[in-house]
């Protein structure tokens, strides 16, 4: 349990950013840096953050568990975070969500056996205009029709398929 | 075309590159201000009548010369960029788009505050953007416009970019200090207001995306001139992110002058409901405010035209008015079920109260649960009078907002479209296969017409 030489210099970058003896405040970035590296957030991982900021472990659990972006159990490697507030709903995101669990054969908050897709419904992301609309890791994909979920799926197959 | 102030040049190719936006005009208020005084920006935007654009419509200069000054303690300014309000997506709009803007109004507004670290809380779902924001501020810096010694001015300033981890509390301006400082986003008690023991403990401002970024014009052409645009106390422009069933969702700039009518039929902005349905209703400021039906939204309760301002859309109070709020702009069309927009709305503020005051914690789960019931079938008509009671106990009683926030949409769901939630009620099994249907308050406008 260890980051990269490269994640270590950008948590030092991080830490530069605030007053001395206020390093508790790179705790979210750090947080994000972590589960860049390990997929979600262990309590080894937790506990590893917690000594490079020289906190408690509570703390980090404190925090790791308020914020809803931080997984705290393994998920798919890809994470397909579906809308499901008004603007998204009135577009269509239901039916959206259903096309994905049945296509997938998971329901909401389920990952598929092969450990590939997680789909999640989550609430507003702020592309309330471009609906319906999902997060899938950095990005968002909006506008979504069945279509474009079909493509979507198919291309994270093929990368997957590629990159073994 | 209105008169248009902080999109003007969000067509131009290339304008997220410095050189691009330099050449447009860009950076001349940085210029500008820092020749003059602190107090003396202060005094200008304090006459530009700007409110902040964050929600609340705060007047920004006040609220700016209420910051504290103890000698040796430094002082933050914190750009609230957590845009989380359901409808609400315009500061994304010009963080993506004219990243250069933000910052340009963040280097003023630093002078102003005397930030020589400000912080830029973004929501942590907007994860591409901390890269575009990050990229103009090193261009800002090897330009000179940041860091050391800025312009020869002797200002400092740097500005840091945060990124928050999914949770719509944060952009409550306590919540967000605490999240900054790397705690939960639990909401502090005030007072000590922020402007007084704020992040780590200093005096700190919290401003919206685009109240920073109308910063820029009110100094390029100084307040009095920037008073001039709008009407009454809605002085500027103001971006109002439409969604919903229209022709034309997107981000637009409005002068407060035009009625609503325009904005929603316009070709110029939404370009009427979509598929020739016809209007029901509108949320006009993001999901926290409350719903209108469409006859009450396009004239007030007297009959009178309505404009796109903070005073017009709040004429009538919450009983036939409602908020600028965000300006998160939600259009239902004729088909749409208000039943089922406020249980997702219930669900949102269930899931995002922080859970430190019971009548939040509890009345947000009761009206979740109630208004799920009744969406699917299983509510009684008592649902009704107990989903009125549980929304008036939460009002009011509260640590922050949010408790009002959550409140206030189902109320005035209740208020206006009791009828469907009856209809709900008596019809269990129809109402999980279609919605209420056209109600009598729909389609205002051939009425009007
Ligand atoms: C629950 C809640 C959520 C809020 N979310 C935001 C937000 O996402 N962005 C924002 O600018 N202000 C938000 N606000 C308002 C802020 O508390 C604060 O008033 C604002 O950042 C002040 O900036 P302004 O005066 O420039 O509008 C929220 C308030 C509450 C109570
Ligand atoms: S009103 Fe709700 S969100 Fe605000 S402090 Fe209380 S419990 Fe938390
Ligand atoms: S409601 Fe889905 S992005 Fe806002």
């Amino acid at each position: 349990m260890k980051f990269s030489e490269e994640k270590l210099k950008k948590v030092d970058d991080i830490i530069a950013r605030y007053p001395e003896g206020r390093q508790k405040s790179a705790l979210l970035p750090v947080l994000h840096l972590a589960q860049e590296q390990f997929g979600w957030l262990s309590v080894e991982t937790m506990d590893y953050v917690a000594s490079l900021l020289k906190l408690e472990p509570i703390e980090v659990y404190e925090v790791a568990t308020f914020y809803s972006m931080y997984n705290l159990k393994p998920v798919g490697k890809y994470m397909f975070e579906v809308c499901q507030t008004g603007p998204c709903m009135i577009k269509g995101s239901d039916d959206i969500i259903a096309y994905i669990g049945q296509k997938l054969g998971i329901k909401p908050g389920e990952t598929t056996a092969d450990g590939l897709f997680t789909l999640k419904t989550v609430e507003c992301l702020g592309a309330c205009g471009y609906a319906p609309m999902m997060q899938l890791g950095k990005f968002y994909k909006e506008h979504l029709t069945k279509e474009k979920v079909d493509a979507i799926i198919d291309e994270c197959r093929k990368s997957t398929a590629m990159n073994n | 075309m209105g008169v248009k102030l902080l999109l003007d040049k969000a067509h131009i190719e290339g304008i997220r590159y410095f050189d691009v936006y330099r050449k447009n005009g860009g950076y001349t208020s940085v210029e500008k201000a820092l020749k003059m005084t602190p107090e003396a920006i202060v005094e200008d935007v304090k006459k530009s009548g700007l409110r902040g654009r964050g929600g609340a419509g705060f007047p920004t200069g006040l609220k700016w010369s209420f910051i504290a000054k103890p000698e040796g303690i430094p002082r933050h300014l914190v750009c609230n960029a957590d845009e989380s309000e359901p409808g609400t997506f315009k500061d994304r709009y010009l963080m993506e788009f004219i990243p250069h803007l933000l910052i340009e109004g963040l280097i003023v507004s630093s002078y102003a505050l005397g930030s020589n670290a400000t912080y830029i809380y973004i929501r942590g779902e907007y994860a591409w953007i901390p890269d575009i924001l990050e990229q103009a501020i090193s261009e800002a810096k090897a330009n000179g416009f940041l860091g050391k010694n800025i312009l020869g001015s002797g200002f400092d300033c740097e500005i840091y970019v945060q990124r928050g981890a999914g949770a719509y509390i944060c952009g409550e301006e306590t919540a967000l200090i605490e999240s900054l400082e790397g705690k939960r986003g639990n909401p502090r008690i005030k007072p000590p207001f922020p402007a007084l023991k704020g992040v780590w403990d200093r005096p700190t401002v919290v401003n919206n995306v685009e109240t920073l970024c109308a910063v820029v014009p009110i100094i390029n052409m100084g307040g009095e001139e920037y008073a001039k645009i709008g009407v009454g106390r809605s002085t500027g422009t103001k971006l109002i992110s439409a969604c919903g069933n229209i022709n034309k969702p997107g981000v637009y700039e409005i002068d407060m002058t035009i009625s609503v009518e325009e904005f929603i039929y316009s070709d110029e902005y939404c370009g009427g409901i979509a598929n020739g349905k016809r209007l029901k209703a509108c949320i006009p400021g993001g999901s926290s405010v409350p719903i209108l039906p469409a006859n009450l939204l396009l004239k007030t309760a007297k009959g009178e035209t309505r404009y796109m301002n903070y005073e017009s859309l709040s004429d009538g109070g919450f009983a036939t008015g409602s908020m600028m709020g965000s300006g998160g702009f939600i259009v239902y069309d004729e088909d749409q079920c208000i039943v089922k927009n406020t249980y997702t709305f219930a669900r949102f503020y269930r899931h995002e109260s922080c859970g430190q005051c019971s009548p939040c914690r509890e009345g947000t789960l009761w009206m979740d649960k109630i208004l799920k019931n009744i969406e699917t079938g299983k509510g009684k008509m008592s649902d009704i009078d107990l989903l009125w009671d549980v929304q008036r106990k939460i009002e009011g009683n509260t640590i922050c907002p949010l408790g009002d926030a959550a409140a206030w949409p189902v109320a005035a769901a209740i208020r206006h479209f009791r009828d469907e939630f009856e209809w709900h009620v008596l019809n269990p099994e129809e109402c999980l296969k279609r919605n209420y249907g056209l109600a009598h308050y729909a389609d205002a406008r051939e009425v009007v017409a």
